[in-house]
């Protein structure tokens, strides 16, 4: 060994790359021989018992009244789901605002429909036409007020809708969910803001920025980072809630029809298996969709080789060459 | 601005055009049972590079976020650039200013933070366009050539696409430089800016600053770097326990602090 010359610079030297034997893992390959044995007894199962009815399932779960008994669970979970998000995000702003009335307010709308099971809010909803038959927006207490001041049995009304027009067996399941799911929603996007570092919010209103314009343009994007895995649980169990719809009762939605037609043949087990069948597919066609978001949102948090892009878009955007060296 | 850099106005009584940049009167500060400022007069004239020094937890940071209102004082009175911040006086009642109008005045008062605080969804134009085309409504295009001449100026044009989780932390604060003078600040403050940062990053952020400074930009400093205070500063003030114990251009300061505090501080940290 010698002692370098430390007047030179250093100089890379080769080195023999490493070559060991890896590590075995024995126990591995024990639990695929384990786990090949108990698949292959779950597949004798599903084809060797007749009362499956593959057959029959098969045939039935693809007829006209299902297809839109799907399309009935999708649409009512996306309008619920939207609804509920944007009421969500109303209420979190609400609980975190300095306004003590808004707090409080948010606080019981929370507690409320969080107390509320789904099930009996909507059977509850669905009943709404016993308590009033029609709807009508007026002055408050007004045969009452009319009274006081002589007049027999005030009406003052400005317009009014019967409730069985305006709360359809669809508006009233869309409702029901959408006010519930809000309340959960709320709670998520709290969690998000609070989860942003203070000093965002500081740094953009030094800037100048308004409470609503550091809201939007600097909390809630990244508060959405945290928001969104949540919502897309949300979203799934939004989507196996539905079933819960024949409480309104609702009638176009998936489960109902499967159960339907198992319940007119006799057959029930092979309609709820199929039901099973068609809410995995449902649910995996959701879980891409939050992939995507996800991916949208970390923006910023990745590395390096997006940032090309995003100043190539930039630059494509205005038409212009940034002109950088 | 119409005072030349370096020209030391009057300290008259503040008034729009002539008066100093930032005026502070017996500026009181508490939260809770902590009182954080116990009466700060400090007068900032125009073009002037003020450094605050002064140990942790005498009051530094909470009276450079006085400045902008980010704190509420609880008594005493800051000027800048001769508006009360964040209270307008009607007779002789003080009003509070609404919302929108404490964010009119922030506007023209950029701050840098110890943390950097950049928005970590946007890339480092993105940051700096941001404010000026919310805030100010300017158009995409002219915020956008206006960022990357204000990113070119801290040396940092072609990191315009970055993100600030892909930008070291020195690249990170002079892009929150930039992002500050894109709003056109009459005033800039600065909360420790080198603090966070590997000791051999922070020579490219005191170059971004010095050379703010040199173009006549009015400074507000709190720093520990006291080879920053003795070349840029024109005043430099000492705080300890929230009040100013010394004060005065910063070569006699540091070369002859007259206070015993002042002196035991510089002896621990020069």
């Amino acid at each position: 060994m010698t002692i370098p010359d430390t007047s030179a610079t250093p100089v890379p030297r080769d080195a023999e790359p490493i070559k060991a034997i890896p590590v075995r893992h024995p126990g591995r390959w024990v639990a695929v021989a384990v786990i090949a044995v108990l698949v292959a007894m779950f597949v004798h199962l599903l084809l060797t018992n007749d009362a499956f009815h593959w057959e029959f399932m098969f045939r039935n779960m693809f007829t006209p009244p299902v297809l839109r008994g799907v399309a009935g669970t999708v649409v009512i979970t996306i309008l619920s789901m939207i609804i509920g998000v944007l009421l969500g995000i109303v209420v979190a702003v609400a609980r975190l605002s300095n306004n003590p009335i808004l707090r409080g307010v948010a606080w019981a709308y929370t507690w409320f429909f969080r107390a509320v099971p789904r099930y009996v809010l909507l059977i509850v909803m669905g009943n709404l036409g016993i308590l009033w038959s029609r709807l009508e927006v007026g002055v408050p207490f007004d045969t009452y007020l009319g009274r006081l001041f002589g007049v027999e049995d005030a009406q003052w009304r400005l317009f009014g809708l019967d409730t069985r027009d305006l709360l359809s067996g669809f508006t009233v399941g869309v409702l029901g969910l959408a006010l519930s799911e809000a309340a959960y929603m709320a709670e998520i996007v709290r969690a998000g803001m609070l989860s942003v570092d203070p000093g965002q919010d500081e740094a953009a209103t030094a800037l100048g920025m308004s409470r609503g314009q550091a809201l939007r343009r600097v909390v809630l994007p990244q508060a959405m980072r945290v928001i969104i895995p949540p919502t897309g649980n949300e979203s799934i169990a939004m989507l196996k809630d539905t079933s819960l719809l024949i409480a309104v009762p609702v009638t176009d939605e998936l489960f109902f029809q499967l159960s339907a037609i198992g319940n007119r043949y006799f057959l029930i087990f092979p309609m709820l298996v199929a039901a099973m069948l068609w809410y995995l597919f449902l649910v995996s066609i959701l879980l891409v969709g939050q992939y995507f978001l996800e991916k949208r949102f970390s923006r910023g948090y990745g590395r390096a080789d997006k940032a090309k892009m995003k100043l190539e878009g930039l630059a494509a955007e205005h038409g212009a060459n940034p002109e950088l060296p | 601005m119409s005072t030349p850099a370096r020209h030391r106005a009057p300290d008259d009584e503040p008034s729009a055009d002539a008066g100093p940049m930032v005026r502070a009167e017996n500026v009181h500060k508490a939260f809770g049972h902590v009182k954080v400022l116990r009466g700060i007069d400090v007068t900032v004239p125009r073009g002037n590079v003020c450094v605050v020094l002064g140990p942790s937890g005498s009051g530094k940071s909470t009276f450079l976020r006085c400045i902008n209102h980010l704190e509420k004082i609880d008594a005493g009175r800051i000027w800048v650039d001769g508006k009360l911040v964040g209270y307008q006086q009607k007779g002789d009642k003080l009003h509070e200013l609404h919302d929108k109008a404490v964010a009119a005045q922030r506007r023209e008062i950029g701050m840098v933070f110890q943390r950097f605080n950049l928005f970590p969804h946007m890339c480092a134009l993105e940051n700096v366009m941001e404010a000026p085309t919310l805030v100010k409504g300017q158009s995409k295009a002219q915020a956008r050539r206006r960022g990357i001449e204000l990113l070119d100026r801290v040396g940092l044009a072609e990191k315009a696409g970055n993100y600030p989780s892909q930008l070291s932390g020195g690249q990170q604060q002079r892009v929150a430089i930039a992002r500050a003078l894109a709003m056109d600040p009459k005033l800039m403050l600065f909360d420790e800016p080198t603090s966070a940062l590997d000791p051999e990053l922070v020579g490219d952020v005191l170059d971004a600053m010095k050379d703010l400074a040199r173009s006549g930009m009015t400074m507000v400093v709190v720093t520990h770097e006291i080879g920053f205070a003795r070349e840029v500063g024109d005043q430099l003030i000492f705080m300890d326990e929230g009040v100013v114990v010394e004060s005065g251009a910063p070569r006699e300061v540091l070369a002859n602090p007259q206070h015993p505090r002042t002196r035991d501080f510089l002896s621990k940290v020069l």
